[in-house]
């Protein structure tokens, strides 16, 4: 992250007619979020004693989790791979990360029944429990929020370096400095947690052997899990742009989102053969033809992996209409395959059913708002989107530019 | 994209060969613990007086799980939740009905206690009682998704809640002279509910089959599902524990699977902290690269 030197605030008005809406969504969540800490989880959500986590889980932190992971995978390709002509792309996929898993946190206090005591995770180190595999994914995500921030610090250390005060000017070119020298260390950190909880996170499903889908109960949750949060961060990553320079008639960036196509689609294909192939080992073929719930999204999701990657790979992929929609279908089809592994493929047992209550939507949608509100401040006062690199770093833009 | 590729495919090898590796790096098959107590619940000779039900609460200090009938109140839970620790359920049966009682089957190799984060469950390393402690519990609630017996009750209508589970009578706190008996069998007048250690019950319930021909089932449930359960089950001939409300189960360990690929990804810590250094070195020396110009 050293030289972002065409990042630059968008600038204009705070409260525009949207920014109000999404103020009206926030001020209804926060009052249900309200009600849920006087009356206990029962009276706000569908959660039930056979099923447990719901939407909080499945959505704000699965696939929440999932979709703030464009600042992993851009690292990946950026600091890894070396692939420096992404770098445009880095800063507002760190800002969407780190708000992405800041809701996620958030949802995590909201959910767990003694929220009070959550400091005791990272605090009773000595009670830790090294079976579990919640355990590491709270422990690095945890981690991961501070982290995502000191990667995305940069920006608000730019933003002092332009102060008006001459001691804020100063301390933000010493603060940038520091950070710049720890930065490897922070990247290699923002890199490593990831493909730790996002691994756990498919573990987290391996334990309850008797009531996960056969189609979804594998050893390869895992590696599944990893592999679609990096594909899914790709997509994300793309949706972002896009509808920012939709939104605020930004400079257009799809010729160098458009190289990003050929690598998700390839790992989409890998990703549905892995699936497959892990089906037929464990001598499971027939439950993908054994008619329930689970067989058709098992279906429905691999069916819309393999339609975006063919979208990826052809030449559809040039014109911002065409990716946009294929990078919809991606992240449609990764977000399904989280809220299935969780939900759908999840059953307790005769008697037990999950639909979430009205009360547990609106908290989730006011988040969302929330989420939302602050990436519109953000980009409008500091340094976070560039504002004319495409034309420089993509020569080859053939889209609506 | 040839490196990114690269990545990839590494990384699904090194998640197959580790799958592959813990086939052979299971870890070691968990056993009943020396003095491990239980409960044995006989089907044929309960007659469903819910006196252990009762007994129950007074014991754990429980309110009520009031139902009225026919203008009379009752302490009639229809199955186990936040109040209800133990339960006993009529089963109708197509040319009879049977009697199924339900509580912790105190697992040998327990979900929920692998599921915990900071052990809120513990397994008594002697006894084998699975114990909950509210103070280290934060309400995630992962052991009810763990818990293949659906026994780990969550307090949802309250703003303050806990984990309600048998932790069998561990915490009495009505006044008995026989301290250490788990209030259900204490009460039971019939026997049909007896506690004492597993392998004893285990014993009793043998002699049992052995001495009435033709009354059980000759599955005793406990003695091999989930890996071994603490409270084992007698169930009428011709019925089955599935058909008395009993998840099917299968023999082995229930958390075997994750607990083993947990511990074989992450190899005691160690494969996080090589790999944070390897990335550490990586990034510096492109970051190094990318300033001198040379990114490709």
């Amino acid at each position: 992250m050293s030289d972002h030197a065409h990042a630059e605030p968008l600038g204009g008005k705070l409260f525009t007619g949207p920014f109000k809406v999404l103020i009206a969504i926030a001020a209804i969540g926060v009052a249900a979020l309200l009600y849920r800490f006087v009356t206990g989880l029962g009276a706000v959500s569908g959660l039930t004693d056979g099923n447990a986590w719901g939407i909080w889980i499945a959505i704000d932190v699965v696939v929440g989790t999932a979709l703030g992971c464009g600042g992993y995978a851009m690292a990946l390709l950026v600091y890894l791979a070396n692939r420096g002509e992404f770098h445009p792309l880095v800063r507002p996929a760190m800002l969407t990360g780190a708000l992405g898993y800041t809701f996620a946190g958030t949802s995590i206090f909201i959910d767990v029944g003694r929220y009070w005591g959550i400091w005791k995770i990272p605090t009773y180190a000595a009670w830790w429990n090294f079976d579990s595999a919640l355990l590491e994914v709270a422990l690095c995500v945890m981690t991961y929020i501070f982290v995502l921030w000191l990667e995305f610090s940069p920006s608000f250390f730019e933003r002092m370096k332009a102060a008006k005060s001459p001691g804020l000017r100063a301390s933000g070119a010493a603060w940038q400095a520091r950070m710049n020298k720890a930065m490897p260390w922070i990247i290699a950190l923002g890199m490593l947690l990831p493909t730790m909880h996002q691994s756990s996170l498919g573990t987290t499903m391996m334990l309850p052997i008797t009531k996960v889908h056969p189609l979804y109960l594998t050893q390869l949750l895992p590696l599944l899990f990893l592999v679609n949060c990096i594909l899914l961060g790709y997509g994300a990553v793309i949706l972002e742009s896009t509808s920012s320079s939709l939104a605020w008639k930004r400079p257009d960036e799809t010729g160098l989102l458009a190289r990003l196509a050929p690598i998700m689609a390839w790992g989409l294909l890998g990703w549905v053969v892995v699936r497959f192939l892990d089906v037929v080992v464990r001598g499971q073929l027939g439950a993908a033809f054994r008619p329930d719930l689970a067989m058709l999204m098992f279906w429905v999701e691999n069916v819309l992996t393999v339609v975006a990657a063919l979208m990826l790979l052809s030449k559809r992929r040039e014109s911002r209409a065409g990716l946009f929609s294929a990078a919809l279908l991606v992240t449609t089809a990764g977000v399904l395959y989280r809220f299935d592994a969780y939900i759908v493929a999840y059953d307790a047992g005769p008697g037990w059913f999950y639909f979430p209550a009205v009360l547990e939507i609106l908290i989730t949608t006011g988040l969302v708002a929330i989420e939302i509100m602050i990436y519109i401040f953000i980009v409008k006062f500091f340094p976070v989107l560039s504002a004319a690199h495409s034309r420089e770093a993509a020569p080859t833009v053939r889209g609506i530019a | 994209m040839t490196l990114t590729r690269r990545t990839l495919l590494k990384s699904a090898a090194a998640g197959a060969a580790a799958t592959v590796a813990l086939r052979a790096d299971a870890r070691e098959r968990r056993m009943l613990p020396p003095n491990a107590q239980g409960l044995l619940y006989d089907s044929t000779l309960c007659i469903g007086c819910r006196a252990c039900v009762v007994k129950c609460k007074l014991a754990n200090g429980l309110p009520p799980d009031t139902k009225m009938v026919d203008g009379v109140a009752y302490d009639a839970p229809e199955g186990l939740n936040a109040t209800t620790k133990t339960v006993v359920q009529q089963v109708s049966l197509a040319d009879r009905s049977a009697f199924m009682k339900r509580q912790c089957m105190q697992c040998v190799d327990p979900a929920c206690v692998s599921a915990c984060m900071i052990k809120a469950f513990q397994k008594d390393p002697q006894t084998g009682v699975i114990s909950y402690e509210a103070s280290r519990c934060l309400g995630d609630r992962y052991c009810q998704m763990a818990c293949p017996f659906n026994v780990p009750k969550f307090e949802w209508s309250k703003a303050f809640p806990v984990m309600v589970k048998c932790e069998l009578c561990r915490k009495r706190v009505d006044r008995t002279d026989r301290d250490g008996v788990p209030a259900c069998a204490e009460v039971c007048p019939r026997e049909a509910v007896i506690s004492g250690k597993t392998t004893d019950l285990l014993a009793v319930a043998r002699a049992r089959q052995k001495a009435h021909p033709g009354r059980y089932e000759e599955r005793i449930f406990g003695e091999k599902e989930a890996g071994g359960t603490q409270c084992l089950y007698l169930a009428p001939k011709g019925v089955s524990f599935e058909e008395l409300g009993m998840p099917k189960v299968p023999d082995h360990s229930i958390p075997e699977m994750a607990v083993s690929l947990q511990h074989g990804i992450y190899y005691d810590g160690i494969a996080p902290i090589v790999g944070f250094i390897g990335l550490g070195i990586i990034v510096s020396r492109n970051r190094a690269k990318a300033e001198k110009g040379e990114t490709k």
